[in-house]
């Protein structure tokens, strides 16, 4: 954890970006989106200082996990090229530092979130913080390669808790968000995997393409995307759904399964030839995949509050 | 060393220290923000503070 190469002077303080580079705002920037997402659609409307508390504290509670993440996985973070950079490993933030920020913020946002809505949502944010710190990030990352699978579950909670935040109580609409991107994870980090395969094997990590080889991991990938597929046409068919939820839902899920099939046919004398180009291109098909899917959950909810549909 | 140079270091700080301070100055407008929302649109807390006051609370009409 904390003894890793330092890539920076040992009197390097940390300015006010390594911080926030600790809570990973790529990852969200999707958790706001998704929870947002998942507070508008909901059948009961808060306040906008509410809504805007309630969105900002969910994605604080994701950062605050990120940051915890960052501390433990310090030490394989420092092994792969794709996370070395990242503030713990390059040593411009001390380790123990990333866990006070991790441990605090998780406090402030769960309690500020349970304040500001209620408490079943700063519970669920709660969970959603020791599942990717600890279920996760400590016990099955290093340990099982359906480590992507279960993490996927932290991953899924946001337009939950912004579902719960609005309503008080958990839905079938709700469980289906939380589904949709929980079936979506494996798909989407196995065919990274693929092509990161250096990565993953340097560090240790018992990725799928390590443990049963890249020929199950394709099998994997197909199989979760079948399984994925018929999800968002459900959500698309329940209240928070419309026309263009299920135009989207329909198109998107052929387009992936036909990847999904295209991953599943090829051997890796294919994919090396090519440079791994159809993996590739189903992974970056995978992230616009998510944020179609919410935003056209959006579009119908704008229709639906314009009195279009 | 002179001790009035700014060394690279203390923009680091500063800009450690700014980005905190904007933070909790933020931090504060949002749970006041919080707190005007919640008790405008809460019930008549006034004829309920520590003892009854029932000549504080909405009058009913009927």
């Amino acid at each position: 954890m904390a003894d890793v190469t330092a890539s920076v002077p040992h009197d390097y303080e940390p300015t006010f970006g390594d911080y926030v580079a600790l809570m990973k705002p790529r990852v969200m920037s999707l958790v706001v989106f998704t929870a947002l997402v998942g507070l508008l659609v909901a059948p009961v409307s808060l306040h906008a200082v509410e809504a805007f508390a309630a969105i900002l504290f969910i994605a604080i509670g994701a950062g605050a996990s990120g940051a915890l993440n960052m501390w433990y996985d310090a030490d394989i973070d420092a092994v792969m090229r794709r996370t070395a950079k990242r503030p713990v490993p390059s040593g411009r933030v001390d380790a123990g530092e990333a866990l006070a920020i991790g441990v605090g913020l998780s406090g402030i946002s769960v309690v500020m979130l349970a304040l500001a809505t209620n408490l079943l949502a700063g519970f669920l944010l709660a969970f959603t913080i020791f599942f990717y710190a600890v279920i996760y990030t400590m016990w099955l990352k290093r340990s099982t390669p359906q480590n992507i699978v279960i993490g996927g579950a932290a991953g899924a909670f946001p337009p939950l808790i912004g579902w719960v935040a609005a309503t008080g109580s958990v839905s079938i609409e709700a469980v289906l968000m939380f589904a949709v991107i929980f079936m979506w994870t494996p798909p989407h980090f196995w065919a990274l995997a693929l092509f990161m395969r250096s990565d993953y094997d340097d560090a240790g990590v018992p990725m799928l393409t390590v443990t049963h080889g890249r020929k199950t991991t394709r099998n994997h990938i197909l199989a979760y995307t079948v399984l994925l597929a018929p999800v968002p046409v459900w959500l698309a068919l329940t209240s928070v759904g419309g026309p263009v939820t299920l135009i989207v839902a329909v198109a998107l899920n052929a387009w992936f399964l036909w990847g999904a099939y295209k991953i599943w046919r090829r051997d890796e004398v294919m994919a090396e030839a090519d440079n791994f180009q159809v993996e590739k291109a189903f992974f970056r098909f995978s992230l616009y995949y998510l944020f179609a899917h919410f935003g056209a959950l959006l579009v119908d909810y704008a229709l639906k509050a314009g009195g279009v549909i | 060393m002179d001790l009035k140079a700014t060394h690279e270091l203390h923009q680091r700080r500063l800009s450690r220290n700014v980005g905190v301070a904007l933070t909790l100055v933020f931090f504060v407008a949002v749970v006041f923000g919080l707190t005007v929302v919640k008790v405008t649109s809460g019930e008549a807390v006034q004829g309920f503070d520590h003892t009854v006051r029932p000549e504080l609370l909405p009058v009913e009409t009927n």
